[in-house]
């Protein structure tokens, strides 16, 4: 009891406020019902707690018993010698170096652990196992193939070439596939998706990943007290981890679940909070894996389940989504973004939520408690993520029972609607959307069937309608104003022509202020992106997907390279890429991956490096020298854009191609020089 | 506005996909679903349809496959308010509609045959003006224009301008920069082909303005035409359509001018064409679409007034064009060579059998010319009356530093074209057997015979400015003077053609490379030595040195020919070496003198190709004009298309008509004597040389063992008249295997 009024005390000592805490009108309306309802949210524990200032810098030591060591750098700063140690004589380099790639161990296990169950759920769909998942794109399938060492071809005993049979072929896939986290010798297959000078980088510095567990592994053991005590050998094994998450682990997810999904094309749908429907049963979908709620998406749509619904008394259901699941079945079926990682408390305050199914990461433990304040039934369904909170419910999905799970939610969401209280509160703002970009539906619509190709959009880099092009991706973080670094670092982008491409929350932060829509070019953009918009009729901000979808982004910039005349490399292209509010490990492994595929990546909020100057300095500019990216950290989202720009600018003046381009009018001789 | 567009042009694709589907079902209600389809006389059936998607329609039957291909590539619609990615679909439409097209042409040579006139020329008093597909003859003969560089590209004009002399402002202006023009389709009933006609210009394949249809179906006609050129000389193969439509964006610079207003299915045909990278430009006030990529500069632009049309569009299109400014008072360019002077038109002529008419180069020493002077000796046009004739002769003195005896006959060759180049004149023949028309127009204008010898000194400086420093031309119109020329000329035939024809591989160290074609067929390279002339007929070794010395860097390079590694099927250490660095590596080595082993390749520029006949022990060869059947199962436009592409094919060889009779010609399997069939056309042709070439094999009578079409078309039916008339292939070593 005691204990109780000291809580409520400290809560009415400090409450968010609002307009301070988001940009965005439907998540302040929501701040503000919270506090009205008394309900806590991340947003009032980030006034009401301080982030710890020497973990901030990355010099906290806790990696052993003696521990932990605490190495903050004086505000004054060091001059001379740093003699700055922990017990064991551990430098601030090495603290924060292995901090940071622990970090990145971190998010590369998130992001492969992923890829590894779907990777598992597509073996038994290809061993015929289960009957709710199916190969969905042949030509995805067969695309693939090849890069795994599976022939899509085979010779009959007269040596005529026959397609092979798919079937036949989804095993293969799908046996490779696995091999790729454990396998004990070799390297990981579709490390030569990259341009090949970008390979041969990796391979000079001794980073290209063996498998995908190992190099997580191995970062646990090199970070273990005593053994890897040099901040450059440290982050070699960093970097190499990194690449096993971009070029592994998330680009096997991704491609398996467009093998097993579909390859996401453009459509068209909505964002914020106000796709909840006040009169229909609201299913809210939060996490990361599709695996589940593509059935769910499925179960939904059934007549019987709608009619079951109409006898609730609901109008239908409303399926909705929070973080990278929501991206995942946007992007294939349209289903419309309730919001950001910031907002999965705020869906539950709206009082309109029957049910929300999560599954894994980026899930506040506080959505029990509120869930708790309202009738919202919280299911948890992975067996790796429970919550102890006595109210949650927990539905273990398992491939073999996908179809049977998923009825027994959307049910419980259903006959959940009647219990929903009077309190309901839906923020009406939402804005349209066309999201379900990737690397082949950007191809086909830079020219169609026939002329589909990356080169239509370096032919507008070149001449300069295109200043460059920007991944802006990542989290929401409470420790700064909700999606304001976001808008504001994509508006300055497209603003100066460079075209965006954007995955994660940045992505349904863009969705919600309404820049995923092809009308957005003619108010933001720069004339000439604003053209070429117009011209594809497609918007400055090209939704990509989720996280793992990160490595959509990384094969784009292949294309890119591959399509000629904008250098050999992704560290020769004008373009740079941005997490303006980073907050999980898996941002650090995304954004690690990208400088070491050669992109230039800024990254916003903070940075748990500043305690370590030298080191610091190790990833912001020795790293350029070596694979032509490196790190930054900006906090100022106009500064962190214009960073961004310069870095672009560098890049086009190297190409040669920062002049206006001259019309080259063709002769007899001009025209006999052409390469074949 | 580019989402206007595709709104129309989508809307347009719907629209013809949908009216092309109702005619073929009722062709399918009308006749059998195996009767033939296609146009005539051509190996590469329905052209767009074969070369992008690998289909061959040759039935009613066919039809069906790649109608459905247009049906599923027809996009949703485009919404007015957040609307989808619409470039992609735009250009998909685009294709779904010259499908269509292609296929509606093909049902209208089924239902109508007689629609469309079957010639290079119209036949305006029978009011037949509209002269359908190119078949692959006229595609073969003009296709090498484009291939050299003479015509740089093609117009496609589609609908009506607002009268006729502003049609003939525009198309004048592009053949005067020597481009193609194609006229398709119609404005309210107005095509730009009967608005020259009333302008009074001549149209058709020879002016290089070509009348294909009065519907915007069939402006298909230009595309397949564009995209035959890729198969047959860039060896794009079929189905392969990147390549296709990268090959036309980067090498055929063609675009489209649309006149007066543009409708959905006009705009459809406008997206399809985008497709190749080809541009355009309207005269109304249509929505645009500027940035660049799938074209090179500008996709669609619009409000382009008609006096600027001409510049706009090849500037949009990055085409360089050069128009001869020569100081005469007709128009002059490539664009005039084919056009007629006919009895009509004709004020006065010279030679023809009428009178005697020569023409004679000479190199004179540098002090006894005076550059630029022309000389009329007698009575010029403006002393006779119509329909007078006069002899001629033209007499051209050439001096310079790096000027060569050598090179006279190929400055004396260039005078037929340069003359004919003159707009209103024409020229027929060469040496001592010219004939020019002049026509009435040109002499209304002020054309006299000055104007030749102007025409010639400055075509002469223009051309071969790096040999010659000084013309003079006198032209001789007393018949005292032009017999005496005539005289003089004859002896220097005689001695300039035994210089020629005594020359042999043997003499020189150097040959030749030609890559004249590399802007088309960028892995052929054709070699050429005294004994083994260039194979599209038009390059001789003497033609090449001198293009050499006019121009070190161009396409006729010196190959050192080096050690001799097999003398009998003439194959030379420098030779491969040269090959494989021009080739880009495709072509390892080859042989100048066998058809049987490793033969020599072809850019499908040849003139003739030569196929074995393994039944009758030798071999067959056929020109590009005899469109029929031929022994060796092929017509010429499919062995050229099996040919093309710079592989080499044993079993084939492509080679001028003028190597037949020349002594090396297949040496290394048994020369000349292996001839078993020719089209009795080229037989005529080349008679005199095959009589001579026989004597000197020992068997005079050669040219009439030869069988051609007259006696068989299979080697089943000509065996027995080879055996009949003792053909001496019969009794030599099998061909193969021997």
């Amino acid at each position: 009891m005691a204990e109780e009024k000291k809580e409520k005390a400290a809560k009415t000592k400090k409450v968010a406020d609002p307009k301070a805490a988001s940009i965005d009108t439907a998540t302040q309306q929501m701040i503000s019902r919270a506090a009205e309802l008394d309900i806590d949210t991340i947003f009032d524990r980030a006034v009401s707690m301080k982030p710890c200032n020497i973990g901030n810098q990355g010099t906290c030591c806790k990696n052993c018993g003696m521990g932990p060591c605490r190495l903050p750098l004086p505000k004054s700063g060091i001059e001379g010698e740093d003699n700055r140690k922990g017990l064991c004589g551990a430098t601030a380099n090495t603290i924060a170096a292995r901090n940071f790639i622990r970090m990145i161990a971190g998010g590369a296990a998130a992001h492969s652990d992923h890829g590894r169950a779907v990777a598992e759920v597509f073996r038994s769909a290809a061993r015929k196992e289960t009957d709710a998942y199916k190969i969905k794109d042949i030509h995805k399938l067969l695309s693939i193939a090849p890069l795994l060492g599976v022939e899509i071809k085979v010779k009959d005993e007269e040596g005529n070439e026959l397609d092979r049979d798919i079937d036949e072929i989804a095993l293969e896939v799908a046996e490779a596939a696995m091999e790729e986290w454990g396998k004990p010798e070799g390297e990981l297959k579709y490390l030569k998706r990259a341009p090949e000078a970008l390979y041969e980088k990796w391979k000079k510095f001794g980073v290209l990943p063996r498998n995908i567990d190992r190099e997580i592994v191995e970062i646990m053991h090199r970070t273990h007290m005593g053994v890897d005590q040099d901040y450059k050998n440290l982050m070699k094994q960093g970097t190499r981890a990194a690449l096993a998450d971009g070029w592994g682990g998330s680009m096997l997810a991704t491609d398996l679940q467009d093998v097993l999904f579909g390859t996401p094309y453009p459509l068209q749908s909505e964002a914020n909070l106000g796709v909840l429907k006040e009169d229909h049963v609201n299913l809210v979908i939060h996490g990361h894996e599709p695996v589940l709620s593509e059935i769910i998406v499925a179960v939904a749509q059934r007549p019987e389940m709608v009619e079951y619904a109409n006898k609730k008394g609901a109008k239908g259901i409303q399926l909705s989504g929070i973080c990278c699941t929501a991206n995942e079945i946007l992007q294939r079926h349209g289903v419309p973004l309730c919001g950001t990682f910031l907002q999965q408390e705020l869906a539950i305050i709206t009082g309109a939520v029957d049910a929300m199914v999560v599954d894994i990461q980026c899930i506040f433990q506080n959505l029990a408690n509120v869930a708790k304040c309202f009738h919202t039934k919280l299911i948890t369904t992975h067996p790796i993520a429970k919550m102890e909170q006595d109210n949650v419910i927990h539905i273990e999905f398992d491939e073999h029972h996908a179809v049977e799970d998923a009825e027994r939610i959307v049910k419980m969401a259903i006959d959940n609607f009647e219990n929903r209280g009077s309190e309901v509160m839906i923020p009406r703002q939402k804005n349209v959307q066309v999201a379900g970009f990737g690397v082949e539906s950007i191809e086909y619509h830079l020219g169609g069937t026939f002329r589909g190709t990356y080169y239509t959009l370096n032919d507008n880099i070149i001449n300069g309608r295109i200043r460059g092009v920007a991944g802006v991706v990542g989290c929401n973080n409470a420790r700064t104003k909700h999606n304001e670094g976001h808008i504001e670092v994509v508006k300055e982008l497209i603003k100066n022509d460079v075209i965006v491409l954007t995955t994660g929350c940045n992505g349904i932060a863009c969705a919600m202020e309404g820049l995923l829509t092809p009308e957005t070019a003619g108010v933001y953009c720069g004339p000439g992106l604003a053209e070429v918009c117009e011209t594809v009729g497609i918007p400055p901000v090209l939704h990509l997907g989720s996280c793992v979808d990160n490595s959509r982004i990384l094969l784009a910039a292949t294309e890119v390279v591959k399509a000629g005349g904008l250098g050999k490399d992704i560290s020769d292209l004008p373009a740079a890429g941005s997490a303006p509010e980073w907050m999980s490990e898996k941002a650090i492994s995304i954004g690690h991956y990208f400088v070491a595929s050669g992109v230039y990546t800024v990254f916003g909020v903070t940075l748990p490096v500043s305690g370590a100057p030298v080191f610091q300095k190790y990833l912001f500019e020795e790293f350029e020298k070596m694979y032509g990216g490196m790190w930054d950290l900006e906090v100022d989202p106009i500064l962190h854009a214009r960073k961004m720009i310069a870095h672009i600018d560098k890049k086009r003046k190297a190409l040669g191609i920062d002049k206006a381009r001259d019309r080259v009018l063709m002769s007899m001789e001009d025209r006999m020089k052409l390469e074949a | 506005m580019s989402r206007l567009v595709a709104f129309a042009a989508i809307q347009g694709g719907y629209n013809i996909v949908s009216k092309v589907e109702g005619k073929y079902q009722r062709a399918l209600d009308t006749y059998d679903a195996d009767t033939q389809v296609g146009f005539p006389n051509t190996a590469y059936f329905l052209p767009v349809i074969y070369s992008l998607l690998g289909i061959k329609v040759e039935t009613l039957e066919d039809i069906k496959k790649p109608l459905e291909i247009a049906r599923k590539l027809l996009p949703p619609h485009v919404k007015g308010k957040h609307h989808l990615p619409y470039l992609g679909p735009l250009l998909d439409a685009g294709m779904a509609a010259l499908f269509a097209f292609e296929i509606e042409e093909a049902l209208r040579y089924l239902n109508d045959p007689d629609f469309y006139l079957h010639s290079e020329e119209i036949d305006e008093d029978a009011g037949k003006i509209w002269l359908g597909a190119a078949d692959d003859t006229v595609f073969r003969k003009r296709g090498v224009e484009f291939v050299d560089g003479s015509a740089p590209g093609f117009a496609a004009i589609v609908g009506a301008a607002p009268d006729a002399e502003t049609a003939k402002l525009i198309v004048e202006e592009y053949q005067r920069r020597s481009l193609y023009i194609f006229l398709a389709a119609n404005q309210n009933g107005t095509t730009v082909a009967e608005q020259l006609l009333e302008a009074g210009v001549q149209i058709g394949w020879n002016t290089r303005i070509v009348p294909f249809g009065p519907d915007i179906s069939s402006a298909i006609f230009a595309l397949g035409f564009a995209n035959r050129a890729a198969m047959a000389f860039g060896g794009v193969k079929p189905g392969d359509y990147k390549r296709m439509l990268h090959y036309n964006k980067d090498r055929i610079f063609a675009f489209v001018n649309a006149l007066g207003d543009v409708n959905a299915e006009w705009a459809a045909a406008a997206a399809g064409c985008v497709n190749w990278g080809f541009p355009t430009l309207a005269d109304t006030d249509i929505p645009e679409i500027l940035p660049t990529g799938i074209c090179t500069y500008e996709h669609v632009v619009a409000n382009v007034s008609h006096e600027e049309m001409v510049q706009k569009s090849v500037e949009i299109r990055g085409l360089k064009t050069t128009v001869s400014k020569i100081e005469i008072p007709c128009s002059f360019g490539p664009a005039y060579e084919g056009e007629r002077v006919r009895g009509d038109d004709l004020f006065m002529q010279m030679g023809g059998g009428k009178t005697q008419a020569t023409e004679l180069t000479k190199m004179a020493e540098m002090n006894d010319i005076e550059d630029g002077k022309v000389i009329v000796k007698g009575k010029d046009i403006g002393d006779i009356k119509a329909g007078d004739t006069l002899p001629l002769g033209v007499y051209v003195q050439v001096a310079g530093r790096e000027m060569q005896t050598d090179f006279e006959p190929i400055l004396e060759r260039q005078i037929h074209h340069l003359i004919n180049y003159i707009q209103g004149i024409m020229h027929i023949g060469q040496r001592d057997i010219a004939w020019i028309r002049v026509s009435k127009a040109a002499v209304e204008k002020g054309f006299t015979l000055k104007d030749i010898g102007v025409v010639l000194h400055a075509k002469f400086h223009q051309d071969f400015g790096k040999i010659l420093d000084k013309v003079q031309v006198t032209l001789m119109t007393e018949k005292k003077d032009v017999d005496e020329i005539t005289k003089r000329a004859r002896a220097e035939y005689k001695q300039r053609d035994e210089r020629v024809e005594n020359m042999t591989d043997e003499d020189v160290e150097i040959y030749y490379s030609c890559t004249l074609c590399q802007s088309f067929a960028p892995s052929h390279v054709c070699s050429v030595s005294p004994e083994r002339t260039g194979l599209c007929g038009a390059y001789n070794w003497m033609d090449c040195k001198a293009s050499f010395e006019i121009n070190p860097t161009g396409p006729n390079q010196p190959i050192e020919k080096g050690e001799c590694i097999d003398p009998v099927l003439g194959q030379w250490k420098g030779v491969n070496e040269f090959v494989y660095k021009a080739s880009r590596g495709n072509v390892t080595h080859y042989n100048f003198y066998s058809i049987v082993h490793d033969p020599m390749t072809t850019c499908g520029c040849c003139e003739c190709i030569a196929a074995l006949l393994p039944s009758c022990n030798g071999v067959m060869t056929v020109h590009r004009d005899y469109t029929g059947e031929t022994p060796c199962g092929m017509k010429f436009t499919t062995l050229a298309g099996v040919m093309g592409g710079g592989a080499s094919s044993p079993g084939f060889v492509g080679h001028s008509k003028f190597n037949i009779t020349q002594r090396k010609f297949i040496k290394g399997d048994g020369g000349l004597l292996r001839m078993v069939w020719m089209p009795k056309s080229l037989k005529d042709e080349i008679r005199d040389r095959v009589l001579k070439r026989g004597e000197e094999l020992g068997v005079p009578d050669l040219i009439d063992r030869i069988a051609d079409e007259t006696v068989g078309l299979t080697e089943e039916e000509i065996l027995p008249f080879l055996q009949e008339k003792d053909h001496p292939a019969l009794k030599m070593d099998p061909i193969i295997g021997g």
